[in-house]
């Protein structure tokens, strides 16, 4: 019944995992809304924000207030991109779909590609509505900073994927006693990611860390846009390399679980 | 070429030794029951024919590929059904049977469909969530996705498990048609003994993991001198009965 060439099998497998999220979100409303709800009431807070010191102080909030719109918005782009790889993995783990799953001939790759590929579409749903918030109400334009503001994008992503399959990792490794880390793991890199001020503010001993994060070399290169109106490749460069440090561990890190589990017999009872 | 053929097959957690060095093959085409206790090793075993589980020792061949290192290269000639594996609730019949149809790469999975909704009497139920059906219903939609892909070997970890007699027997007589009209070998964990008695060709009793005796059902009767499949498990879980060796 199967056909060749694998490829082809491969990538249809992938569409198989991506169709079964979708008719998921298809299926339930609450779901959908739930993608957008957090970064559109981050962009109103902040907004409001912006705009109470912007009329209180003039041009120096303005462009304060830019930086801080662009903060909340490109860093809602790796939490979302995190949360949408984990939080596909749970959805199986709670379907207890998970011996299903690994008894068909998908590959681990082409489970993690789907994963990624959720998560796009779910970072999309989620910062798209926060986006045109902040363009209506702001005039907030991010795509203003220019291309650039791909690269960004790009390195929140792929930095938010790796931060996932660590999750995901943890999760095979202690089942359901983990999943709260899905939520809450990027949440705790946050004052060392620099969104809203600089890695100088940091006292010296945590710069360090701060550092060894993508994302603070984005939001370092995103501030150097928004304030000196300059592209500071010096920091995408580090972002660049960093996050395929981050990628080769986590992708190590989940190789090595995943094994793990198959050693334990954890595929099959993970959902309790 | 055997349908599984199993050697020296060992698993142990830590201190608990869960599979002790067993031994089988299953001809193509056989349906063998893999009978024991809780706790007997079936799961496990099952589990380590299907790759989920890396054994401690031995070797597992299913249909000619090593699973050890060729595992990929059968999973999708082969398929699984348990009840204590679920599908996705919310989304319906037809979208859980197209997720898994994408992922055994079924060629013409819309016919497919129709085809399994048709024999399984599932044409009501493709548009109702998964998780809107009674235990019957989901045995059949169980069935469907385990047979999505045609499968060669079949494994069923207890098929009839918390079904109403009528549902059971309709799945037994399903599965007998099936097995004669497409010869798949299947491999059938079952506490149910008027079941194993029915479908299987052949029996292996497990006992805190190891195989404590083998045969066709016919045989084991003889064997223990009794007159139902039951007691001749009861003999051998509470060890009171020992068979008389040819």
């Amino acid at each position: 019944m199967t056909s060749e060439p694998n490829s082809r099998a491969a990538v249809r497998r992938i569409w198989g995992l991506l169709y079964r999220h979708l008719a998921l979100y298809r299926r339930t409303w609450p779901r959908l809304l739930e993608l957008a709800y957090w970064p559109v009431l981050q962009m109103c807070i902040w907004g409001f924000t912006a705009s109470f010191l912007a009329a209180r102080m003039g041009n120096t909030a303005v462009i304060t207030g830019a930086a801080l719109l662009g903060g909340v918005l490109l860093w809602e782009v790796a939490l979302r991109s995190q949360m949408g790889v984990a939080i596909s993995f749970m959805e199986e783990m709670w379907s207890r779909n998970l011996g299903h799953l690994f008894v068909s001939p998908v590959r681990p790759w082409e489970m993690i590609t789907a994963l990624l590929l959720v998560s796009v579409v779910r970072m999309l749903g989620g910062i798209l509505p926060a986006l045109l918030i902040a363009w209506l109400l702001y005039a907030c334009n991010l795509f203003a900073l220019g291309p650039v503001v791909v690269l960004f994008f790009m390195n929140l992503m792929i930095f938010g994927w790796a931060v996932a399959l660590g999750v995901v990792s943890l999760i095979l490794r202690h089942g359901a006693g983990a999943e709260a880390l899905a939520w809450s793991v990027l949440f705790g890199l946050t004052p060392f990611s620099a969104v809203f001020y600089p890695v100088a503010v940091l006292p010296s001993v945590l710069q360090p860390i701060a550092l060894a994060l993508p994302s603070a070399h984005v939001f370092e290169g995103m501030r150097g846009v928004v304030l000196q109106g300059t592209v500071r490749w010096d920091q995408l460069t580090a972002a660049f390399a960093l996050n395929a440090v981050w990628m080769a561990g986590a992708a190590l890190l989940f190789g090595r679980q995943f094994r793990q589990a198959r050693l334990r017999g954890a595929l099959l009872s993970i959902g309790e | 070429m055997s349908g599984i053929r199993v050697s020296h097959l060992t698993k142990h957690y830590d201190d608990t030794l869960a599979v002790d060095d067993i031994s089988f093959t299953v001809p193509v085409g056989a349906t063998v029951g893999l009978l024991g206790g809780n706790g007997a090793g079936k799961t496990t075993t099952i589990g380590m024919l299907l790759g989920l589980l890396i054994p401690s020792a031995g070797t597992i061949e299913v249909l000619g590929h090593d699973m050890a290192h060729d595992r990929f290269a059968v999973l999708a000639r082969m398929n699984f059904s348990s009840p204590y594996v679920s599908l996705p609730q919310r989304l319906s019949v037809a979208e859980n049977l197209r997720v898994y149809g994408h992922l055994y790469d079924v060629a013409q999975l819309e016919r497919r469909i129709a085809e399994l909704a048709a024999e399984l009497e599932l044409g009501d139920l493709l548009d109702r969530p998964a998780g809107k059906l009674s235990a019957g219903q989901k045995t059949r939609v169980a069935l469907a996705k385990a047979l999505i892909n045609r499968p060669e070997l079949l494994l069923l970890d207890e098929p009839t498990a918390s079904l109403d007699p009528d549902t059971g027997d309709w799945v037994r007589t399903w599965l007998e048609r099936y097995r004669e009209e497409t010869g798949c070998t299947i491999l059938l964990a079952s506490h149910n003994m008027a079941e194993v008695e029915r479908l299987c060709s052949d029996v292996l009793m497990l006992k805190r993991g190891r195989i404590v005796d083998r045969g066709s059902p016919h045989d084991l009767l003889d064997r223990y001198g009794r007159d139902d499949m039951e007691e001749v498990f009861l003999d051998i879980a509470r060890d009171r009965h020992h068979a008389v060796t040819a």
